[in-house]
């Protein structure tokens, strides 16, 4: 999933101190599962944002809304007769969400409620953890299922560098070396005669290098 | 190994079965280009090839093309190192290709450090190819005369292809392989990591040799002399990769500290005169970390002085 964190909050209401109407606007994906912008974080952000203007004395109009999804356009519509409501828009959604919810009302701002950090699971209470790069070309069948292009800090497609000691990366020794688990997985796969295959020169093209990536499905189009 | 691919002389050396030495040479963070060429001529006649590094620890210096041309103009033959943190394909190819017309001889294809160490910790790093991707790539410049994209290059380069080797970094059982991969790749030379574990090293050249990999490629022992144990100590616990056994630190700790940097010199003659005898070692590689003047002395006193005429 979409891991996002929330923003802090003096970086809010530096971005809303202009509009007196406000909708802070969930998502029930992503955002929700990690945390970061579903219903209950609606509630908490609009409640601080609340008390930070009635301590000033400055009177608001502070609503919670909070969408099934912000990355489709059906669920976005569900806000279009009460959009004119509104001077502005934070959304909690991940970077998709806010820029689908501002395709979709030109003239409202939208603004970000979170910081949208990677592609990742949930490895602990509390832990999130990326896992994908969305390099658009997947190379895990080579690398025990491993992903160096996202758990590498040099997306070393042949590692490990030098760096790798104990177990951990040269950059933190809170981060695992991705090499030393591909050579775990590949051990207990009995497939170590794998690791010496050279992996080639990548194509980078279909990685954010070619620019913004589609996916064009003529047998799902209507 | 008897053709000559390149101008180099560290090539003749090594495949006229001599001991190569090389040393190395920072440069500087700043545009005077004095500082570099009175450390390449502090060492000149006492190494065969100096290395020239690219913005090592991720420290925005000089660039390391601009600094070997120096050194080059001086009559030192250097070893281009190029890192793959900084630059995409099209510029590690443009900079082979800037390299290869002032005729430098020599390159070393390594990731480089990641630039959260650096002086530009907020900057992307680009990591387009892997260390062996880039030997790969300049052997394919070479022998191919093509860029990869799949044209011709005119005046190929001509350039004796290495790269780096850290026998110490974990998992230990991959190094080898790890080695045998970057020979796969068309490595021609290896510079090693640090070493101070002789033990270790010595049961890594074992395994080398075992795989018949010393008959593949020239392997240069890496040494630097430890200035004081205070350099020992963060050597152990700071440097990622680096493996220094407590009784280095013990032996340094145990004379005055206005003794330690001649302590640290002795051992790293001991330990060049120990690996001389290890089956498959080709060379070595002594880094003096701006402790240039010291090279000399480490030369000779281990032997390896004069230079073979080749």
């Amino acid at each position: 999933m979409i891991i996002a964190e929330k923003k802090p909050i003096e970086e809010i209401i530096r971005e809303v101190e202009a509009y007196d109407r406000i909708l802070v606007l969930g998502c029930n994906e992503c955002v929700t599962v990690c945390e970061a912008g579903g219903k209950k974080e609606v509630e908490v952000l609009a409640s601080v944002l609340r008390m930070n203007f009635m301590a000033q004395n400055r009177e608001k109009t502070i609503d919670e809304r909070t969408l099934e999804r912000q990355c489709d356009h059906e669920y976005l519509e569900e806000i279009r007769d009460v959009i004119d409501q509104y001077d502005a828009v934070i959304s909690l959604a991940c970077g998709v969400g806010v820029q689908f919810a501002a395709e979709k009302y030109m003239t409202t701002p939208v603004l970000p409620g979170v910081n949208t950090v990677c592609l990742g699971a949930n490895e602990d209470r509390g832990l999130w953890t990326e896992r994908c790069q969305a390099c658009g070309s997947c190379v895990l069948a080579r690398t025990g299922g491993i992903c160096p292009v996202s758990r590498c800090a040099k997306r070393v497609l042949n590692g490990p560098c030098g760096g790798s000691t104990n177990g951990k990366c040269e950059i933190s020794k809170d981060t695992d070396c991705a090499w030393q688990l591909i050579i775990d997985r590949l051990k207990a796969l009995g497939k170590m005669d794998d690791y010496e295959i050279v992996a080639p020169v990548k194509d980078w093209s279909t990685d954010r290098a070619g620019g913004p990536r589609t996916v064009t499905r003529e047998d799902v189009k209507i | 190994m008897s053709d000559y691919v390149s101008d180099s002389r560290l090539e003749r050396v090594l495949k006229a079965g001599h001991l190569g030495v090389t040393s190395e040479c920072g440069p500087p963070r700043g545009s005077d280009p004095e500082e570099i060429k009175k450390k390449g001529l502090l060492i000149k006649d006492y190494v065969d090839a100096v290395n020239v590094t690219d913005n090592q620890t991720a420290m925005t210096r000089m660039s390391s093309l601009a600094a070997c041309v120096h050194l080059k103009l001086l009559g030192i033959e250097p070893v281009l190192q190029m890192v793959t943190r900084d630059r995409n394909r099209v510029a590690l190819q443009s900079d082979i290709l800037g390299a290869a017309s002032f005729d430098i001889s020599n390159m070393l294809c390594l990731s480089g450090d990641h630039q959260s160490f650096g002086d530009c910790s907020q900057g992307q790093n680009v990591h387009d190819l892997d260390s062996m991707q880039l030997v790969q790539t300049v052997r394919y410049m070479r022998d191919e005369g093509k860029f990869l994209g799949g044209d011709d290059i005119k005046r190929p380069p001509r350039l004796f292809v290495g790269a780096a080797a850290n026998p110490f970094a974990d998992p230990f059982e991959i190094r080898v392989p790890r080695l045998a991969k970057k020979i796969a790749c068309g490595a021609e030379f290896i510079q090693t990591q640090c070493i101070y574990n002789i033990d270790k090293f010595k049961e890594w050249m074992r395994r080398a040799a075992d795989r018949g990999l010393t008959e593949q490629v020239f392997i240069m022992a890496g040494m630097t002399p430890m200035k004081s144990v205070g350099m020992a100590k963060y050597m152990k616990n700071k440097v990622p990769g680096m493996d220094v056994p407590d009784e280095i630190i013990q032996r340094l700790s145990g004379v005055e500290k206005k003794n330690q940097a001649e302590e640290g010199i002795k051992i790293c003659v001991e330990h060049i005169q120990e690996l001389k005898e290890v089956p498959g070692i080709a060379g070595f590689h002594i880094m003096a970390i701006e402790w240039e003047e010291k090279v000399p002395e480490i030369v000779e006193k281990s032997g390896l002085y004069p230079r073979p005429e080749v």
